[in-house]
């Protein structure tokens, strides 16, 4: 689908590369060296038997290997979103149980309300607040994500904290209101009244009987937002300018660097089967229910 | 979710003796019950305040040119990245654009594909749903796979590849949006008419051998209009969220329109150096429009899902 989606893209490769002004024959010549004259199935054929064997090609745009640059790209993504993750998952699960303990209440409403209108706000709106308070008005944190090579990593926690913040900002409201829901059942169960009945502490309760059951619908949901988190890159990235899949990808889709573009939405694809993947295991191994059902 | 079809099937099931007279009393159940709704409506915080935000980037939309000071398209290098004064409330931007007139008119871009994207995508989906929700078997299958493989990747990254493939204009954003959020609508209204075709007045109606397109416009549909008009509601602020983030991107609403997305983007190169009232003031008018959508989107779902 992939394949077939970069094929529609309008524009002759060859002549891409070459300049409008390059002579029909060169460019014919090219493109039999590139294989873009091959029919559709055989070129299908030969990306599919060299994208297992790990040879991705060569950029139509600047030449170096696909591989180079859609792994670099990808290290230096993960960065930025393993920071976005370590933040909005603590702080989305803790607003998420506080707002569950009092419903209703007017902490209730500000955790709810105020996350889930910060998760519709475009991730580039909250780019440009960030950027004007943080960076302007108080001059803490540098306008672009791009820390300078070899930077120690401490610099490069300063210079990725405002791209993750307006990572985090999207984020919050989704993880936040599953665990809010998520609690308030646990809360409302037999098994937690009995707790409380039996006399354990309030905090035992809540650790032990509470958040383990609450926190199950809340995994699957941070997985599927791995995905969403994707998208949000391909603006933060640009925005900040910081050499990440996202920025690899909206380079790639305007340069018409079909090879390039092919690796990168495929290999997010696979991130996104993965983290599907991870958390349908960590479910299993939290809730012993669903390994006994799949058992039978 | 089954509550806005209730009084429906108690009159459906006089159906055979008095045919005419339970048609009647169903739409006179469902007359109240819309006005009820209303009525909840009016009375809901968030609509009220969702409405009057969204009520007046209409206002700007609509009237645009005339309520400002400036042509939003006249560039005027001599005087670019002025500061907000009395002369250019907002300053100008980087070819000198007031951007005060910039934003007014800005709405204009947005809520014309917003709404039609999302009208789209349920019109679409609601037939999708319909269809898969009320055949099951192999037709649902199919089409649940096909529906699947849509939503495996990122919207904002499908909206990207279709955009470069198509090449970038209003037509390409609405139909973009619109398609992408079709299969998640048509998931919504398939597990509300999944309940809905067990009811008795859908097996009242096959028995009076009533042809399946009413079956599943004229007698279903209405019942499960309560869910689609929340996710309308609901979908448009993604609609929002969408447009603006492809428009920014490049792959939206092209220059030299003075669409908020794109304002932010041509003028965001500008901001390390100081500059940010071209890019703060289009923010914050998205920030405001995507706020006074959900807001209208809670007040909706509060009265609708009981």
């Amino acid at each position: 689908m992939i394949f077939l989606a970069a094929q529609v893209l309008p524009g002759d490769v060859a002549r891409r590369i070459l300049g409008p002004f390059a002579d029909q024959a060169s460019v014919d010549a090219l493109s039999k060296e590139l294989g873009t004259d091959q029919p559709l199935l055989t070129q299908y054929w030969d990306w599919i038997s060299s994208f297992v064997t790990g040879d991705l090609g060569t950029s139509s745009a600047n030449n170096r290997p696909v591989s180079d640059i859609v792994g670099e790209a990808f290290v230096a993504s993960a960065k930025l979103a393993l920071l976005a993750f370590l933040i909005v998952v603590p702080l989305a699960v803790f607003g998420g149980v506080v707002a569950a303990m009092k419903e209703g209440s007017f902490r209730d409403r500000l955790i709810s309300v105020g996350g889930l209108s910060a998760t519709a706000i475009p991730e580039f709106v909250w780019a440009v607040f960030f950027i004007v308070i943080f960076s302007l008005g108080l001059g803490l944190f540098p306008t672009t994500a791009q820390f300078p090579e070899g930077a120690s990593v401490f610099t490069q926690l300063e210079y990725l904290l405002l791209p993750a913040l307006c990572l985090v900002c999207v984020l919050f409201g989704y993880i936040a209101r599953m665990a809010r829901a998520g609690t308030i059942e646990a809360l409302e169960a037999d098994y937690t009244r009995t707790a409380i009945l039996k006399g354990l502490p309030q905090r035992l309760v809540i650790r032990r009987h509470v958040l383990r059951n609450s926190l199950l619908p809340t995994i699957a949901v941070v997985a599927t937002q791995a995905g969403y988190l994707i998208g949000g890159l391909v603006i933060i990235e640009t925005l900040f300018n910081y050499q990440g899949i996202g920025l690899a990808m909206y380079r790639a889709a305007t340069q018409k660097d079909i090879p390039v573009l092919q690796s990168a939405v495929l290999l997010i694809g696979i991130v996104y089967l993965v983290a599907t993947l991870i958390a349908d295991i960590l479910y299993s191994v939290l809730n012993p229910r669903v390994r006994l059902e799949a058992a039978e | 979710m089954s509550t806005p079809g209730q009084p429906a099937p108690a009159g459906a099931t006089e159906i055979g003796t008095a045919s005419p007279a339970a048609v009647g009393a169903r739409g006179d159940d469902a007359r109240v019950a819309t006005r009820e709704r209303l009525a909840l409506l009016r009375r809901s915080k968030s609509f009220i305040a969702g409405a009057i935000i969204v009520g007046f980037w209409v206002v700007c939309a609509i009237f645009g040119e005339l309520l400002v000071p400036k042509d939003p398209l006249a560039s005027d290098p001599i005087n670019d990245l002025l500061a907000p004064s009395a002369d250019n409330w907002f300053g100008t931007d980087k070819l000198g654009r007031d951007v005060f007139s910039r934003v007014i008119v800005g709405a204009r871009d947005i809520l014309i594909v917003a709404p039609l994207a999302t009208i789209l995508a349920t019109v679409v989906g609601t037939a999708l749903g319909l269809v898969t929700g009320y055949f099951r078997g192999v037709v649902d299958d199919v089409l649940s796979r096909i529906i699947e493989a849509f939503l495996a990747l990122p919207v904002i990254i499908m909206g990207l590849l279709v955009a470069v493939a198509l090449g970038p204009s209003r037509t390409t954003l609405i139909l973009t949006i619109g398609l992408l959020f079709a299969p998640i609508i048509s998931r919504t209204v398939r597990a509300a008419v999944l309940t809905e075709r067990e009811l008795e007045y859908v097996a009242a109606a096959r028995l009076r051998n009533e042809r399946t397109p009413y079956i599943l416009f004229g007698e279903i549909l209405p019942n499960v209009m309560g869910p689609i008009i929340v996710e309308f509601t609901v979908r448009l602020g993604y609609a929002v969220f969408t447009a603006a983030g492809l428009s920014f991107l490049g792959f939206g609403i092209q220059p030299p329109a003075p669409d908020w997305g794109l304002q932010v983007s041509e003028n965001y190169g500008v901001i390390s150096g100081g500059f940010w009232w071209p890019v703060l003031f289009p923010s914050l008018a998205i920030a405001t429009l995507v706020i006074g959508v959900n807001l209208i989107a809670d007040g909706v779902a509060s009265a609708f899902e009981r």
